[in-house]
């Protein structure tokens, strides 16, 4: 027969360890760099290591921390969200309207559904904006950039219409208790730290060991094959957006924790510096790459180069152009990597 | 009993009629050639029978029953299995997440389905021993040859017990030993009682392995005959159109 008279395919090429795996990836070489800065950053200032400096760094990270996860999503099925700055205001200020109205209403029927009813209501909120932009992109066709840009003005205006500008503070009953849910602290930690791990291991289980995340990853890299392999397609693309606009959501209720309110203008152009970190941490705008671990290494990174340019008393404008440049860098880099392997 | 017939298959795209009224039959275990031009229509057959387009008139049935064949994952349910044309691999996933796209092992933890990495990894390697290919399992398509992507693509049509494999122009991108290769996999696939759709341009590779040959000209059949009563330069002449009809 045939087969016995033909030999082996020759013509194969081994891919090496470093040509893969999380070795390879532009994760991996900015969390070196991210190391790095560190070392450097704790030598040439006293302040760096200070405690207050520390948990002045977490702070301003867990701001963006949780939303940059579920932005690393889209971005790794090839979209992109540009409306989670205002889903944040959005939902920090629905929370916090309805535990005002409550309060109003005196109804509190036991302790605590002041603060669920609220939190619910914030978060369906951030998951209709979610569904909305999903539905549109999958089902309806429309480009994810323009669709989530015109998410991102209606979702502003909505907030400023509800707040008739003015923004709001949680209030009631149970307070005390969100305050100490968003901005308390948990053995030693910001609770927000918490709440970052935990999302960004859920989020590792499911891209790297479920079906459902190998399909993300499947979307971002060939969408067709994915449709002709039986991936459901449209389902998996709502979800992510859906998921992506919960985690803004609720990072924008923590967000209104550590202020202690939610102003109308909460998180605005958050959107940029979210997508920055992905980016930085390896998320690729064209899809099909992108991890938990390279999300919160991006949000660090940043936060840390500010940290450090207030303590080098740069001017603060600097810090925008910076941020810019290692955007610009980190996608440099990683373009020469993979030509030079390629 | 024949294992798939089409009768009067017709596909329009818009004013475009890519098929018209296509009939034949495929015996279980046969292999078939689909020969034509560029723009024939081979592809548009092999999406209907494998469920990404519906005929716009004309009747499919599969093992005896009518099939009303609506998406790539029913017509797995039923024994068929696709190597498309652009072979729909996704670049940035390994050889076997691809295998299994869209069919992953998974075992249950508590209420999660996680996947079985080392199965799924063991399976493929399996694939690729069988189809003698150097392709490895957890390496990236992103990296691989022609010839590799092919073997990945062909590799996933062998993970669940076909009864009919379409492959649309499996040897376009690779070498003549690879070529080989591919020939003797559809060889096995006969012995095995698979039946094989080989879409090809390549008149040697169909005058190998296929006991019909089938000429497309236009979305319109013109030929349907066995190997034995053609020969290159007829069907040569059949998709040219030198040749109204055979
Ligand atoms: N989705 C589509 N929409 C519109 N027209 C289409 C579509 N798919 C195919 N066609 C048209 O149908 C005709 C047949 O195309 P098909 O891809 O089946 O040809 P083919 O025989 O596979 O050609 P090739 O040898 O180049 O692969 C062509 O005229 C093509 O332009
Ligand atoms: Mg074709």
């Amino acid at each position: 027969m045939m087969a016995e008279t033909v030999q082996n395919f020759s013509n194969v090429r081994r891919t090496r360890f470093w040509q893969r795996g999380f070795l390879a990836s532009q994760t991996a070489y900015v969390g070196l760099a991210l190391i790095v800065l560190i070392v450097v950053m704790s030598f040439a200032s006293p302040n760096f290591l200070s405690a207050g400096n520390i948990s002045n760094i977490t702070r301003n990270f867990s701001f963006i921390a949780i939303a940059t996860l579920g932005i690393t999503l889209v971005i790794i099925t090839g979209g992109i969200d540009l409306s989670v700055g205002s889903t944040m205001a959005l939902t920090a200020t629905t929370t916090s309207l309805t535990m005002v109205t409550l309060n109003n209403a005196g109804f509190y029927p036991f302790p605590g559904s002041a603060l669920i009813i609220s939190l619910l209501a914030g978060l369906a909120t951030a998951g209709i904006i979610g569904f909305a932009n999903g539905f549109a992109i999958a089902k309806l066709k429309l480009s994810p950039f323009v669709t989530t840009l015109g998410t991102l003005s209606i979702v502003r205006g909505l907030t400023y219409v509800a707040t008739f500008g003015r923004g709001t503070a949680p209030a009631g009953p149970d307070k005390e208790l969100f305050l100490a849910l968003t901005s308390g602290k948990l053995a030693g930690m910001p609770i927000s730290f918490v709440y970052l791990i935990i999302a960004a291991f859920a989020m590792w289980v499911a891209l790297n060991h479920t079906a459902w995340g190998r399909h993300v990853y499947a979307i971002g890299g060939n969408e067709a094959a994915g449709k002709l392999t039986g991936v459901a397609v449209d389902r998996v693309k709502i979800q992510v957006y859906v998921i992506c606009a919960l985690a803004a959501g609720f990072n924008g209720i923590i967000i209104s924790g550590w202020l202690g309110s939610a102003p109308a203008n909460l998180a605005t152009a958050y959107e940029l510096t979210i997508i920055a970190a992905a980016v930085i941490g390896g998320a690729n705008l064209a899809g099909g790459i992108g991890g938990a671990s390279g999300a919160i290494i991006g949000c660090i990174l940043i936060e840390v180069i500010r940290n450090g340019l207030v303590l080098a008393r740069v001017d603060p404008y600097w810090q925008q152009t910076l941020v810019g440049c290692i955007i610009v860098a980190a996608v440099l880099v990683d373009r020469f990597r993979s030509l030079r392997s390629g | 009993m024949a294992l798939l017939e089409l009768h009067n298959v017709r596909k329009d795209f818009g004013a475009i009629r890519a098929l018209n009224d296509v009939s034949f039959s495929i015996e279980p275990g046969e292999i078939v050639g689909l020969m034509g031009d560029n723009g024939a229509g081979k592809s548009t057959l092999v999406k209907i029978i494998s469920g990404i387009y519906q005929p716009s008139a004309g009747d499919v049935s599969f093992g005896g029953e009518a099939a009303h064949i609506h998406s790539p994952g029913e017509a797995r349910r039923l024994g068929i299995e696709t190597v498309y044309q652009d072979l729909a691999l996704a670049d940035n996933l390994t050889a076997s997440a691809n295998i299994f796209l869209g069919r992953e092992l998974k075992y249950n933890l508590g209420p999660l389905r996680l996947l079985r990495h080392r199965a799924m990894n063991a399976r493929a390697a399996e694939l690729f021993a069988e189809l003698k290919s150097e392709t490895r399992a957890d390496d990236l398509v992103r990296l691989m040859s022609g010839g590799q992507r092919q073997a990945v693509a062909i590799a996933r049509t062998r993970l669940s017990d076909a009864r009919l494999i379409l492959m649309d122009e499996p040897t376009a991108a690779i070498s003549v030993r690879q070529v080989a290769e591919v020939l003797g996999l559809i060889n096995r696939l006969r012995d095995a009682g698979i039946a094989v759709i080989l879409i090809s341009h390549r008149m040697p590779d169909v005058f190998a392995v296929c006991e019909r040959v089938i000429v497309m000209r236009r979305g319109t059949k013109v030929a349907d005959k066995p190997i034995a009563n053609t020969s290159p330069e007829e069907v040569t002449a059949l998709i040219t159109g030198a040749l109204e009809v055979a």
